[in-house]
């Protein structure tokens, strides 16, 4: 069995260990999430650990997610690197020791 | 030669001009960097260390007379002797030098094929790097960049790409220098608040290198002046502060197929891609549509440390030049974030969106003829 990392959920109540997926969180959403910069949620694919995300930090809904569920077009979401607009999108499957970065646009320059 | 004397011989100027004249071949054997900053008109550049190995090539004929020079006339003896012991029977080396030469007021020339920049010691540093030399010089002084903003992102941009000799900065800035701005935008100064932004900029630049053309466009970049502003650059640096500007300026980069260096900031965090029209994504294929204002506020509401635009703006002055020389690897097609907490860099890859409203397949904006002259990676 692989080492616990730390500050990982417990497994679920019906026993099953979900997969945790490490969320980096973009500097203008760390309020909502207790000013953490990075984050672990569970699922096996990006939708379901952006569902978990936005569970356990529901101020995070609205500014990721329109109201049928799909990411909004002006936050892009990187699987290990990657658009996952250009993989599967949000039934992208994801791995134990995968990262997801969540990046919004930024405007400043001044 | 007068007899006797063996075959080396040592003459001033003046016999060696007449030799030359009577068809004398004639030898520079100095370094290349000596050779760029001016040599005698019809010479042949034979290092002293290639002259076993070249000489018989330029020369090929032992008898024929031949002048050598150096600098002052001390590399010119050691080649001339160089020569005699290779069979050659009559060299003469110039005592003084091209040093002597030039004090007389005889005439020597540039090499054609170098332009003045290559000989300028404001570069010198430049012009010792095989990735830049005397080539790369002169296409930095050929380049033309314009510079939308003269802010965070902007300040460290023109410095250093003034410094480095980018013969015209274009500067698009309405705003005038307010106190809270010194914080981090360097190239303006404390006692110019209240100054049109690109006129106190022109003003540092002038200061640094009075050899780059400065021309500044005290206006707000919009969809009816952007096409105008940005006609005719090689690159533009994105500084801005809005989604309106932004994405105005992307539109119409895609048009004229002019790349765009972005760069953007939030506080601790800075992120930077190239955008180059048709060859990579635009800005459009990276954001469709801007966040909603809380999603993304400008330095003004949210703060901005005021070093990290400082980095980011530096970092677009690094892909710019990349971009001019066509050297490395440039950020197409790659989005750079840096977290200054952190003390990490780390990259995402960008795709072209074949359904993007600027640069797809159904855009308005078809792909015109490819660019040569500066082709980024």
């Amino acid at each position: 069995m692989w080492p616990e990392r730390r500050g990982r959920p417990a497994p679920a109540a019906d026993g099953v260990r979900r997969r945790v997926t490490a969320v980096r969180i973009p500097p203008v959403l760390r309020p909502q999430v207790g000013n953490e910069k990075q984050v672990d949620a569970a699922g096996a694919t990006v939708g379901e650990v952006l569902g978990d995300l936005v569970a356990r930090h529901p101020a995070l809904h609205e500014q990721l997610l329109t109201a049928d569920g799909s990411l909004h077009r002006f936050v892009n979401v990187y699987l290990n690197g990657q658009d996952v607009r250009y993989l599967d999108d949000l039934a992208t499957p994801v791995g134990e020791h995968d990262t997801l970065i969540i990046l919004p646009a930024m405007a400043g320059g001044s | 030669m007068a007899p006797g004397q063996g075959p080396v011989r040592e003459i001033t100027p003046a016999e060696a001009e007449q030799l030359i004249a009577s068809g004398a071949a004639l030898i520079d054997t100095r370094e290349p960097h000596e050779w760029r900053a001016g040599h005698l008109k019809g010479a042949t550049l034979v290092p002293p260390a290639e002259l076993g190995l070249r000489i018989a090539g330029v020369v090929p004929d032992a008898g024929r007379p031949v002048v050598v020079y150096c600098a002052s006339g001390v590399r010119s003896m050691r080649a001339a002797l160089q020569m005699a012991s290779l069979g050659y029977r009559d060299v003469s080396s110039v005592a003084g030098g091209i040093v002597r030469w030039k004090a007389e007021g005889r005439a020597w020339e540039l090499p054609a094929e170098t332009p003045a920049v290559a000989t300028n010691p404001r570069y010198a540093r430049h012009l010792v790097m095989p990735e830049v030399g005397p080539e790369g010089q002169a296409k930095l002084q050929q380049a033309k960049v314009l510079f939308i903003g003269a802010g965070g992102l902007g300040s460290p941009g023109l410095l250093y790409l003034a410094a480095a000799g980018v013969g015209t900065l274009g500067i698009v800035d309405f705003d005038t220098v307010d106190l809270s701005n010194l914080q981090r935008q360097v190239v303006h100064a404390d006692n110019r608040v209240g100054m049109k932004k690109t006129s106190s900029a022109a003003q540092t630049i002038r200061a640094l290198n009075p050899e780059v053309k400065v021309i500044e466009y005290q206006e707000m970049l919009t969809e009816d002046n952007v096409d105008r502003l940005i006609a005719g650059y090689d690159v533009v640096i994105d500084g801005t502060d809005t989604f309106e500007t932004r994405y105005a300026l992307n539109d119409a980069a895609v048009r004229a197929a002019i790349p765009v260096v972005h760069a953007s900031v939030f506080r601790f965090e800075g992120q930077l891609s190239v955008f180059v029209p048709f060859e990579g994504p635009c800005y459009r294929c990276l954001y469709p549509t801007p966040p909603p204002p809380e999603l993304a506020p400008g330095c003004s509401v949210a703060g901005v440390l005021g070093v990290v635009p400082g980095v980011m703006g530096l970092l677009q002055a690094t892909e710019a030049i990349k971009v001019i020389l066509a050297l490395g690897d440039a950020l197409v097609g790659r989005l750079l974030i840096w977290d200054a907490l952190d003390g990490t860099f780390s990259e995402v890859s960008l795709q072209r969106d074949p359904d993007c409203p600027a640069c797809g397949q159904n855009a308005a904006a078809g792909r015109p003829q490819p660019r040569t002259e500066f082709a980024a990676a």
